[in-house]
C-alpha cells in the first residue's frame, strides 16, 4: 500500500521525525482556512504516484483566497489516472540545503539499502547517474539494524559529516518503518536543513508491504481507502481479484500474472488493444469465474472477452462451468472466445461446447479470434 | 540426469498434513517421488499418506535421511519453515507458498548465507519437476515429459503452457524450475542456468522471464560468455504498462534495467532466441 504524503508525514511524526505544519483538506474553504491558521502554504494533491508538480498538483497560496482557489482547482483533478481526493495545506520552510534520505528493496542484493545524499531535490535520478558516488549506500543487517558507526560511516562518506549527529538519529528512527510497518520504500526527498539548523521533512513517500498486512490492520484501517483510483480496480479490489485497468477494448480474464501478461503480449501482437485484465489465480472455483466477468464487463470500453486459462491446480471443469454461470447470470452478449488447456480440459471444453461456447484450439489463434470479432463493429450475439 | 532432484532424491514435506500437503505430496507420491515423511508440528509419531509424520525437520532428517524438502505451509510460518530446513543440514528447499512479507524473505536470505549449502526455490513458485522422476512442488506431471530441453521461469501457469507445447511437439525435459515470482528469491535465473550448463543431459533450454528485477539480465551476461546449451527466452509483460511510480529509491539501484526491452536486448547481445509470444518458442528452439 502507498501512503498519501500526509498519511506518510504523520507516520514519520510518529517515529520521531520533524515535519512542518500542515492541515489536510477537503474542500476549498477547508484549505482557507488552514491558510489563515499557517499562514502562506503550499498546497498539494495528494495522490500515490510521483510528479504531481508538473501535473499542476502543487500550487503556493499567500492568502486564504488563494489557498481557497488553489485547493478549487486541485480536488477533483485527475493525476496519472489518479482522482485528488484532498490536498495537504503546509506552511512553507526556510531551506537551507536539501538532502536526500530513503530506502528501498534492492532485488539484485536481496536486501534492504539506505540511500543518503546531500544532493537532495528533484534532481537526484540524474545525480544518480552522473554521479553514482555522490549517493552514499548501506546495506543493514535485517536482523539487529543498522549500528550506529555504520550510519556515521554512511554520514560522513555523503559528505554530511556536519550533520553526524542529527542525520544518524534521524536515519534511526526511519529504519523503524522497516521493523515496525514492514515498510518497503521510505523516502524522505528532500529533507530539508533550515536556516536556523533544524533537520525537517520537506515531503515523504512511504510504501508498506501488502502481503504483511495482517500484521498491521491498524494501518488498512487507518490509511486505506482514502484514494478514488480506478473505480474498477477498486471493486476488483473488494471483490478479491487481481485486476488492471487499460486502455483498449479487449477483456482478458486469465490464471496467473504471467499468462495474462503473456495474453496481453498476444492480444497486442494479433492487433487488438486490451481493456483491462483480471487475474483468477490458481485453483480458481466457478465463483472467482464469474466474479472476473462481472468487474471485466462493467468497463463500458469492453467490446469482447478473451479468456485464456492454463490448468495446473485450476480444473478445466470448473472453470468452464463458472464461465457458462456468468454468462448466464450477467446476460453478457459480446464476442465471447475462451482458450482453455491443462487439468481436465476435456471435461471443460465439453461443457463449453454444450452451452455453445466454442473453446479455441490454442492461446493465438484465440487471440486473433477476438480481435477479428471486436474489430469488425459494434457489440455482436456471442453465438 | 536433470539437475537438482532425480528419484533418489528424499523428501520431507513441511505442513504435510495441511490441505495443500496432503493434496500435493500425494501428487507427488503418484509420480514415484521419494516422499520419506512429513512434518506438523505436534503430530509426530503419526502417519499420513503411508509415510512418517515428525515434529520437526531435525527429528525427520535423523529418521529417514532426508536431503531436501517442499514446503506447504502458510505465509505466518513458512519464513521460519524454511530456516528450519536450512539449520536441519537439507540441500534443497522448495518453498511454495505465496504472499510472505518481503522483509522476512529479507531475513531469511541473510540467514541462509549461513548454510551455503541449503538451495532454496522459491517462494511462490510452482517449484520442480524431472519429468518421468521426481517433483516437489505442484507442477502437473501430466504436461511434462522426459528430454534433454531445461526450462526455468518466473511465471507459474506460463511454465505450463510451455512445458505442454514442448512435450506436445516431442521435445521432453530435463528438469523444469519454476524460480517464483517474488522480487527476494532463493535461485536466481543465473543459478539455475549455470545448473543446466553443467548437466550433461541437458541440451537445449527455454528462459521464460517477466518484466521487473534484473535477474533475466544476469542470466543472460553469463550466456554471453559462452554457452553449450541452444537457448530461447521470453519475457512477458513487453506490452504491459508502466508501473505507476513512487519516488526515486527504485530508480537510484535500478536505472532502466527491468523493462522487457532491456531484458529481451541483454538476451540478444548473449545470441540467444527471443521469442515474442509463447507459441514462438518451441520453433525457436529447434
Amino acid at each position: 500500500m502507498k501512503l498519501l504524503e500526509y498519511q506518510a508525514k504523520e507516520v514519520l511524526a510518529s517515529l520521531g521525525i520533524s515535519i512542518p505544519l500542515g492541515k489536510v483538506a477537503r474542500t476549498p474553504d477547508e484549505a482557507a482556512a488552514a491558510c489563515s491558521e499557517l499562514g502562506p502554504v503550499a498546497v498539494k494533491a495528494q495522490v500515490p504516484v510521483g510528479g504531481r508538480g508538473k501535473a499542476g498538483g502543487i500550487k503556493l497560496a499567500g492568502t486564504p483566497d488563494e489557498a481557497r482557489a488553489a485547493a478549487a482547482q486541485i480536488i477533483g483533478m485527475d493525476i496519472k489516472g489518479f482522482k485528488v481526493p484532498l490536498v495537504y495545506c503546509e506552511a512553507a520552510l526556510e531551506i537551507e540545503r536539501e538532502i536526500y534520505l530513503g530506502f528501498t528493496v534492492d532485488r539484485d542484493a536481496r536486501a534492504n539499502i539506505l540511500m543518503l545524499s546531500a544532493k537532495g531535490g528533484m534532481e537526484i535520478e540524474q545525480v544518480a547517474e552522473e554521479s553514482p558516488e555522490s549517493i552514499a549506500r548501506l546495506y543493514p543487517n535485517p536482523w539487529r539494524g543498522p549500528l550506529d558507526f555504520e550510519l556515521t560511516q554512511l554520514v560522513f562518506e555523503a559528505g554530511l559529516g556536519e550533520l553526524a549527529r542529527p542525520l544518524t538519529s534521524l536515519i534511526k528512527k526511519l529504519y523503524r518503518a522497516i521493523p515496525e510497518l514492514d515498510a518497503v520504500t521510505a523516502e524522505i526527498n528532500p529533507l530539508v536543513v533550515t536556516k536556523n539548523g533544524e533537520v525537517i521533512a520537506g515531503d515523504a513517500k512511504l510504501e508498506v508491504d501488502e502481503n504483511a498486512a495482517w500484521r498491521h490492520k491498524d494501518l488498512e484501517q487507518r490509511y486505506g481507502g482514502v484514494v478514488e483510483g480506478d473505480p474498477y480496480e477498486v471493486e476488483a479490489k473488494k471483490r478479491g481479484l487481481t485486476y488492471v485497468s487499460l486502455d483498449g477494448e479487449i477483456g482478458i480474464i486469465g490464471n496467473g500474472a504471467g499468462l495474462c501478461m503473456g495474453t496481453l503480449d498476444l492480444v497486442q501482437r494479433a492487433g487488438g488493444r486490451a481493456a483491462n485484465f483480471c487475474d483468477i489465480g490458481g485453483g480458481a472455483k466457478a465463483e472467482v469465474v464469474e466474479n472476473a466477468f462481472a468487474v471485466i464487463l462493467m468497463n463500458p470500453r469492453v467490446k469482447g472477452v478473451l479468456m485464456n486459462v492454463f490448468g495446473g491446480i485450476t480444473r478445466g471443469d470448473e472453470v468452464a462451468k463458472g464461465l457458462v454461470t456468468a454468462r448466464d447470470n450477467l446476460k453478457m452478449h459480446l464476442p465471447l472466445v475462451v482458450r482453455l488447456s491443462g487439468t481436465r480440459e476435456e471435461e471443460g471444453r465439453k461443457i463449453l461446447k454444450q452451452n455453445g461456447i466454442e473453446p479455441g484450439a490454442n492461446a493465438w489463434e484465440a487471440a486473433q479470434k477476438i480481435v477479428e470479432l471486436t474489430g469488425v463493429r459494434a457489440p455482436q450475439g456471442a453465438r | 540426469m536433470s539437475i537438482l532432484l532425480d528419484s533418489s532424491t528424499r523428501v520431507v514435506v513441511q505442513g504435510i498434513t495441511g490441505r495443500e500437503g496432503t493434496f500435493h505430496a500425494e501428487q507427488m507420491q503418484a509420480m514415484g517421488t521419494k516422499v520419506v515423511g512429513g512434518t506438523s508440528p505436534g503430530k509426530g509419531g503419526t502417519t499420513h499418506l503411508g509415510v512418517p509424520v515428525f515434529n520437526t525437520v531435525a527429528d525427520a532428517v535423523k529418521a529417514t535421511g532426508a536431503n531436501a524438502s517442499g514446503i506447504f505451509v502458510p505465509p505466518p510460518f513458512a519464513p521460519d519453515a524454511i530456516m528450519e530446513a536450512a539449520a536441519a543440514g537439507l540441500a534443497l528447499i522448495v518453498c511454495i507458498t505465496e504472499g510472505i512479507p518481503i522483509q522476512d524473505m529479507i531475513k531469511v536470505k541473510d540467514f541462509l548465507r549461513g548454510y551455503p549449502a541449503a538451495r532454496l526455490i522459491g517462494p511462490n513458485c510452482p517449484g520442480l519437476i524431472t519429468p518421468g522422476a521426481a517433483k516437489i512442488g505442484i507442477i502437473p506431471q501430466n504436461i511434462t515429459s522426459p528430454g534433454p530441453v531445461g526450462l526455468v521461469s518466473r511465471s507459474g501457469t506460463l511454465t505450463y503452457e510451455v512445458a505442454s507445447a514442448l512435450s506436445a511437439s516431442g521435445m521432453g525435459q530435463s528438469t523444469i524450475v519454476g524460480i517464483g515470482g517474488d522480487p527476494v528469491l532463493g535461485l536466481t535465473f543465473r543459478d539455475v542456468v549455470e545448473l543446466f550448463e553443467q548437466d550433461p543431459a541437458t541440451t537445449h533450454l527455454v528462459v521464460i522471464g517477466e518484466i521487473g528485477g534484473s535477474d533475466e539480465e544476469h542470466a543472460a551476461e553469463l550466456l554471453s560468455r559462452g554457452s553449450r546449451l541452444k537457448t530461447v527466452a521470453f519475457i512477458s509483460g513487453r506490452t504491459a504498462p508502466e508501473g505507476k511510480r513512487m519516488g526515486h529509491a527504485g530508480a537510484i539501484i535500478s536505472g532502466n534495467r527491468g523493462t522487457a526491452k532491456s531484458k529481451e536486448e541483454a538476451f540478444q547481445r548473449a545470441g540467444v532466441a527471443v521469442a515474442e509470444t509463447t507459441d514462438q518458442i518451441v520453433g525457436l528452439l529447434r
